[in-house]
């Protein structure tokens, strides 16, 4: 059974993989948007754009695993064939993971493009283990939260719009341009509820070196995050089925 | 349970919030035999099939599909059945031969027996030679063919086929049968719904009439036919539409069943020959109407679908959304 289970999250991922994710608008709004943003912020101040490294990558695994999550299971729910999937001998949280991981894989593959061109480019060292450490949790848990959001509602444009909101309070709340500490403390409590704090977190420290041990809790709440995403949406999708 | 049958369903009922979408139904399919559960749209057919292969929950009652209980075992079940739904849901991105991989990957066929089988079934469907097509270029037809082909993949013990020639051409609808009925031959059980009458009494070795969430009746085509062929029908055309004037002429005929079959055509079930004549006669005489034709016919299972529910043959002739299939 888990065998199952197994293979089927695999090969719709790599399916989702060929149908949705490695095509121009996927990859466009995984990683054109996030150069753009940060590419703005180094023309108005071009130095210390180290400093926006982590907040780059940190946007890159947001808008990538996003991106087509939030479209693809309404997508399917609408075409028929989201039930093609259910109808295998695998479990509905099985093709809900399937769908997350295919996300995750093209985060995965982003990151990995964006995180080694500044490294390369800037001549930065950043603490691999770390850095794993903090992007593969956090793939995740944007991939799982696009998912929720995505079955919480019926159509496509309504996921995506509904994804724009917590996408662009993140943004601006979770020090991905503004470091949360210089942040009015209502608004502080606001960041520590959201995934992305975490993630730029991690990522800051990753890149600066320095203690590994909050690299550890910054991964932890990030799991935290992904369970709290995941067993609603599974929930979610199995009402669209009773 | 005797081993030669496949599918038990007993008391199955499915609401959906207030609406009662199948009605407590009984019924059992035996090892090797097509059979078709046939009624108008909002029947219940699809919600029935639903129910037995996972896809919604029964609300009351129970079910079992080659032994294992459709509650607690359905991913056991699913290891053992194909499913070919009324939309082909087919990946439009993916070529004929790759959404056939991708199934095969899915239901855990051995690698080293993919290929061979995703060409076998595109050979045996006569898509071979269409394989590197995407499936949205593909005909309708085609796009059905495909898509019972992946649902036999996994060589499953039975295939579900929900309206399986619903929106194809008369061709491509006769080619369909014809495959249908060599899977029989094959020794595989299937389970059919369908709303053509002519195609439950070509395919089916037993049907289910299913209307408003209830199944009224089973019985081969043949001996649904029998239970018409002992009363005499008489199909009577007039110069004009009778709608209007179908309560008075059935009121006529005491215990006589007077059904339209078109506006202007009605057919009438048992009673005396003679006495029928006589009557229509009086009748159009009456209303000054003029009786074009009148015949005697062979009862077909269309008679014995509207002998048995009482329905005119034009509610089975709507498709979903409300269009009228032409004939086929």
């Amino acid at each position: 059974m888990w065998r199952d289970n197994l293979r089927g999250i695999y090969y719709i991922a790599l399916k989702d993989m060929r149908t949705y994710y490695l095509k121009p608008p996927s990859v466009s709004w995984g990683i054109i948007f996030p150069v753009a943003w940060i590419l703005a912020f180094y023309l108005r101040n071009p130095r210390g754009f180290e400093e926006l490294v982590p907040g780059l990558i940190a946007m890159t695994i947001l808008f990538s695993t996003t991106a087509a999550e939030a479209v693809v299971i309404n997508f399917e729910l609408r075409l028929g064939s989201l039930e093609r999937l259910l109808l295998a001998p695998i479990s509905l949280p099985s093709v809900l993971l399937g769908k997350v991981l295919g996300g995750a894989i093209f985060g995965l593959l982003m990151v990995t493009v964006v995180t080694i061109s500044s490294a390369l480019t800037l001549g930065l060292h950043p603490n691999i283990p770390c850095l794993i450490l903090i992007v593969i949790p956090s793939l995740f848990v944007f991939s799982s939260l696009g998912a929720l959001l995505c079955v919480l509602v019926k159509e496509v444009f309504e996921a995506q719009t509904l994804l724009n909101l917590p996408r662009f309070i993140m943004i601006f709340l979770c020090g991905v341009i503004y470091p949360v500490s210089a942040m009015p403390k209502v608004l502080q409590y606001f960041a520590y509820v959201m995934p992305l704090t975490y993630t730029v977190d991690g990522l800051r420290r990753a890149f600066s070196a320095t203690s590994s041990t909050m690299v550890f809790a910054d991964t932890l709440v990030l799991m935290g995050f992904f369970v709290l995403f995941i067993l609603p949406a599974i929930k979610l999708l199995y009402k669209k089925f009773e | 349970m005797g081993n030669d049958l496949v599918i038990q369903a007993s008391g199955l009922t499915k609401f959906y919030g207030e609406l009662l979408a199948v009605d407590h139904i009984n019924f059992e399919v035996k090892r090797g035999e097509i059979f078709g559960l046939l009624g108008p749209n909002g029947a219940g057919k699809t919600t029935t099939i639903r129910m037995l292969t996972g896809l919604s929950k029964p609300t009351e009652g129970k079910a079992s599909v080659l032994g294992f209980d459709v509650g607690s075992e359905i991913v056991k079940i699913k290891r053992h059945i194909g499913v070919v739904p009324e939309i082909s849901n087919l990946y439009d991105e993916l070529s004929a031969f790759d959404n056939l991989m991708f199934m095969a990957q899915l239901y855990g066929v051995p690698r080293s027996q993919r290929r061979k089988r995703a060409e076998e079934l595109l050979k045996i469907f006569g898509l071979y030679e269409r394989k590197d097509s995407p499936f949205r270029a593909l005909s309708r037809g085609m796009k059905r063919a495909l898509t019972i082909a992946a649902g036999m993949i996994h060589n499953p013990k039975i295939l579900f086929l929900d309206e399986p020639t619903v929106g194809l051409d008369v061709v491509a609808a006769r080619s369909l049968r014809n495959l249908i009925a060599n899977l029989r031959q094959q020794g595989m059980t299937i389970f059919l719904t369908t709303h053509y009458l002519k195609e439950a009494d070509l395919l089916c070795d037993r049907v289910a009439i299913m209307v408003k969430g209830r199944i009224i009746k089973t019985g081969s085509p043949v001996s649904l036919k029998a239970e018409v062929e002992k009363e005499s029908v008489i199909e009577l055309s007039f110069d004009r539409d009778i709608s209007e004037l179908l309560e008075d002429l059935s009121n006529r005929f005491p215990g006589v069943k007077v059904v339209a079959v078109e506006p202007n055509k009605v057919r009438i079930y048992g009673g005396i020959p003679a006495n029928i004549y006589d009557n229509v006669f009086r009748f159009a005489k009456n209303k000054g109407i003029e009786i074009q034709s009148v015949n005697s016919i062979k009862p077909t299972l269309e008679d014995a679908f509207i002998k048995i529910t009482g329905l005119s043959p034009t509610i089975m002739a709507i498709e979903k959304g409300g269009r009228h299939n032409v004939a086929r």
